[in-house]
């Protein structure tokens, strides 16, 4: 161990997107010294794919717009599964949160008065999403990660060194968080671009990991969304919420094959795109559920109008949340009524014209233009449900963002579990890992105050060496690539966007079937850059997530957001009241029912009565919210 | 539909390499990092390419193709014909780790290098008001996505490791050009650091830059050009120049 690599910090955060990039410029400024580690390079992570905005209720361009608003439409957007807490939290400090990375030098698209523009989205009651064209997430990540170089120049004149207190470790893959006597004390892992190991130590660690789309076959996400924070996260002792809700995005693309998965921005629904059936037919007026009846249109004259009136006119079906669009899409293509590839047509040409679909949303022309040969101006795009996030993940403290049951372990963004419910509304994403980056941030300062450095053994540094070594020192055995594809069948099959029990137990069995064998991968090649290699670890962190969501599906038996059963095709109120909380033992993951936090008073009287009533039991509704 | 590809992929590491033949099945609508991924999961588990979105937006998987700087992701095999052999290869100005995948720390430090944005001092949260067509001029410049593709392919350091210390490059030209162009931005010296300090006076101005550029930025119209014009009215005006000396200027207004 004498040629190990060392670090010591007061804070290591795991994953440079939005939300851990928040979080380090938050801790830096309270005054801590932060590693940033991220798989990729610096200012590559997954936010830069984010399209639509981030949603605050700035009220910039519908003044009736305000945090009440706001906290209503996403716990609608979850069916009320969501964290109150951090639902409020989120609704309340987003506006905050987009106006400080204007003051950081953010270009937001404006208004007429030179505000902040915002645009509709779906779920979304008023224009609330701050935006730039379609690149928002490339926005939101390029600010911050400015925000970080002048920080480090602000050290550098401190300091004389711009790296002492604030430095960005990328391409290094973390395989282990480093606990003793149950604390947190560091995180061990790997340079990517040479194999080599490497010891931090620190007394808080920040997830900031993002996803697990990898998990399955047909996705939005890059190789990096493969659960490395909901896995690192469970074995070091925390718990996953809710592991059953998945988004899949309702429009992805699906032709050609090479793309398949891609995102097709929400905002091309929330400029006027149409959704139409291989007969010509508008079919979203056909799945309006009951509770958002009042709120939708359900004929083409209304839903047209709405685009210019909104006061007026119910809002159009194709802007209902992405769970009923995505299983409206899976419907008409089983029916048989889908496109030559699968997928059903999305038109935003006959409503707009090419220029101003070329400002609104000129990536997507590009992505067409170059990669499918389709010009959006002209013709209609091809899409289909993909995989897209995943709304559970550890399980925090809302105001602090630590994780239940790990002193030092905080989580926040995409793999922090809670805020989002059984369903996340667009836009809601950009705004969480903001606001909740930012307390992670927070609350690792305020916990590292209290806390004493700890030093990590000998015999824990030795046992996450043998780790990442094992798969060198093994030939002949499985290889990483087909395991993960063969793992992929297995979730777009059985755990997909429709599901049932029989299906589940199945899958279940064949996760575990390849877990056993996934401990006989070995690798050919060296340390060096050596994508098999790193793969066996990614394939081993999905491996916990697919067991977690599989077992946590087969548990609800119900149909909500994210998670819909055929064997169980109601939303079940009595569920409303539970969450699912996956924990490890070293061998295999187990699902326990825990009763959601209870709504206070304050903010049940924020809803209509009649509305709760459609989620709520009726004991909760005449309790009223906890007092 | 599938076909036949003959590639050569360039393999090795700091020390040795030599490009190496594979030929790999292509199916309709590929793009060149589809085939490389098959070429990966079939042939050579351990080939390094960097990667991240597969759509054109985080600008990890620069290479060259057939010796043009390119993102693997956003080029077809369809655009090259039937029988031609695809050659991918490192990208040539920055230091090759392993195989496709160089060491672009350079673009890194030299972004530590360029003075951050000054926001105006009284300026409180929500009251910042800017006109759309003001932001748009910096908006072009903040749609890059980092691929360094304009570093690779920019003479005055593809070829010349000499003058990486002194020399920035297009990408961080047109970051200067964004906080100089930006309608908020306090820092008036910004066009005259990019002379004196970045080696914006090395570029003569050939567009390389422009033309790889996978986001069509204007580079060198919209960014270089306007700032080298306004950095050459004062230098060489000699009534502006008395005045910055007289004055004491901070800088180009």
């Amino acid at each position: 161990m004498t040629n190990l690599e060392r670090h010591s910090y007061d804070v290591v955060v795991i994953g440079a997107g939005g939300a851990g990039l928040r979080a380090a410029v938050e801790a830096r400024e309270a005054g801590l010294r932060v590693a940033i580690i991220c798989k990729s390079l610096f200012g590559k992570a997954h936010t830069v794919m984010a399209e639509g905005g981030a949603a605050a209720s700035m009220g910039n361009v519908n003044e009736n717009d305000n945090w009440q608003v706001h906290f209503r439409d996403t716990m609608r957007g979850g069916k009320f599964l969501n964290h109150y807490r951090m639902a409020e939290l989120h609704a309340k400090e987003s506006p905050d949160r987009v106006w400080e990375l204007e003051q950081w030098g953010a270009l937001f698209d404006r208004t007429a008065e030179g505000k902040i523009s915002q645009r509709n989205f779906g779920g979304h009651e008023y224009p609330r999403l701050a935006h730039v064209g379609d690149r928002t997430g490339l926005e939101l990540i390029r600010t911050m990660q400015q925000r970080i170089v002048a920080l480090q120049q602000k050290d550098g004149k401190t300091y004389q060194s711009m790296e002492s207190h604030l430095k960005v470790f990328a391409e290094l893959t973390v395989t282990e968080i480093l606990k003793e006597d149950g604390k947190i004390a560091g995180v061990y892992g790997y340079w990517r671009e040479t194999g080599a190991e490497v010891l931090f130590e620190a007394p808080a660690v920040i997830i900031a990991t993002g996803g697990v789309g990898k998990t399955f076959k047909i996705t939005s996400n890059s190789w990096e969304g493969t659960g490395d924070g909901h896995a690192l996260a469970l074995k070091a002792g925390a718990n996953l919420v809710d592991m059953e809700f998945l988004q899949f995005h309702p429009t992805g693309m699906v032709w050609p094959p090479s793309v398949r998965g891609i995102l097709v921005t929400e905002s091309v629904r929330g400029e006027g795109g149409v959704l139409t059936n291989n007969k010509g037919e508008r079919f979203m007026f056909k799945y309006i559920p009951d509770v958002f009846k009042d709120k939708y249109a359900d004929n083409e004259e209304e839903a047209d109008r709405w685009y210019t009136d909104q006061d007026n006119n119910r809002r159009p079906p194709e802007l209902l949340p992405r769970d009923e669009v995505a299983r409206a899409i899976n419907t008409e293509v089983k029916a048989g009524r889908g496109t030559e590839h699968g997928g059903v047509f999305l038109d935003v040409s006959k409503r707009i014209s090419a220029e101003i679909i070329k400002k609104r949303l000129p990536s997507m022309w590009h992505q067409f233009y170059e990669l499918a040969g389709v010009d959006i101006t002209k013709e209609a795009m091809e899409v289909g449900p993909t995989c897209h996030y995943v709304m559970g993940g550890v399980e925090v403290e809302p105001d602090t963002a630590a994780a239940v049951g790990v002193p030092g372990l905080f989580a926040a963004g995409e793999v922090a579990g809670g805020m989002h419910g059984s369903n996340r509304l667009g836009g809601n994403s950009l705004s969480d890992l903001l606001v909740f980056g930012r307390r992670a941030g927070m609350g690792a300062a305020e916990y590292v105050k209290s806390a004493k450095p700890v030093a990590v053994s000998d015999a824990t540094i030795k046992a996450a060496g043998d780790r990442i070594e094992a798969p060198f020192s093994r030939s002949g055995g499985e290889n990483s690539y087909s395991l993960h594809a063969e793992l992929q069948e297995i979730t777009h099959n059985l755990v997909g966007i429709i599901r049932t029990g029989s299906e589940l137990k199945e899958a279940i069995e064949k996760i575990a079937e390849i877990r056993k064998r996934s401990a006989n991968v070995s690798v050919a090649g060296g340390r060096k850059f050596n994508p098999g290699f790193h793969l066996a670890f990614d394939l081993d962190n999905m491996l916990l997530v697919a067991e977690s969501t599989a077992k946590s599906a087969i548990s609800r038996e119900e149909s909500r957001g994210g998670h819909t059963r055929d064997d169980f095709p109601q939303l079940d109120n009595k569920w409303r009241q539970i969450n699912h909380i996956a924990s490890f033992n070293g061998t295999e993951v187990s699902v326990r029912k825990q009763t959601l936090p209870e709504i206070p008073k304050e903010l049940f009287d924020l809803f209509d009565v009649h509305e709760l009533e459609k989620y709520m039991t009726p004991e909760e509704i005449t309790k009223g919210g906890a007092r | 539909m599938a076909r036949k590809l003959k590639m050569r992929i360039w393999r090795g590491d700091a020390d040795s390499g030599a490009l190496q033949d594979v030929t790999v099945e292509a199916n309709e609508g590929e793009v060149v990092l589809d085939v490389i991924h098959r070429v990966q999961a079939t042939q050579m588990g351990d080939l390094a390419v960097r990667w991240n979105c597969k759509a054109g937006k985080c600008g990890s998987c620069s290479m060259e193709i057939n010796g043009k700087p390119r993102l693997a992701c956003m080029t077809q095999v369809a655009s090259y014909g039937d029988e031609e052999t695809i050659t991918v290869t490192p990208l040539r100005a920055f230091p090759v780790i392993k195989d496709l995948v160089t060491d672009v720390s350079f673009n890194y430090r030299k972004a530590m290098e360029i003075p951050s944005y000054k926001p105006p001092a009284n300026l409180k949260p929500g009251e910042a008001r800017m006109e759309q067509i003001d932001v748009e001029r910096s908006q072009e410049f903040r749609k890059c996505i980092e691929c360094f593709l304009c570093q690779d392919t920019c003479h005055v350091i593809r070829d010349h490791e000499e003058n990486k210390k002194s020399f920035a490059g297009p990408r961080f030209f047109i970051r200067i050009a964004e906080l100089d162009m930006h309608p908020l931005d306090m820092l008036k010296n910004r066009k005259q650091k990019a002379q004196e300090e970045h080696g914006l006076g090395m570029c003569n101005i050939t567009k390389c830059c422009t033309e790889v550029c996978p986001e069509h930025i204007r580079i060198t119209d919209n960014a270089i050009i306007p700032m080298k014009e306004r950095v050459v009215d004062v230098k060489y005006d000699p009534v502006r120049w008395l005045g910055t000396k007289i004055r004491k200027r901070e800088g180009i207004v």
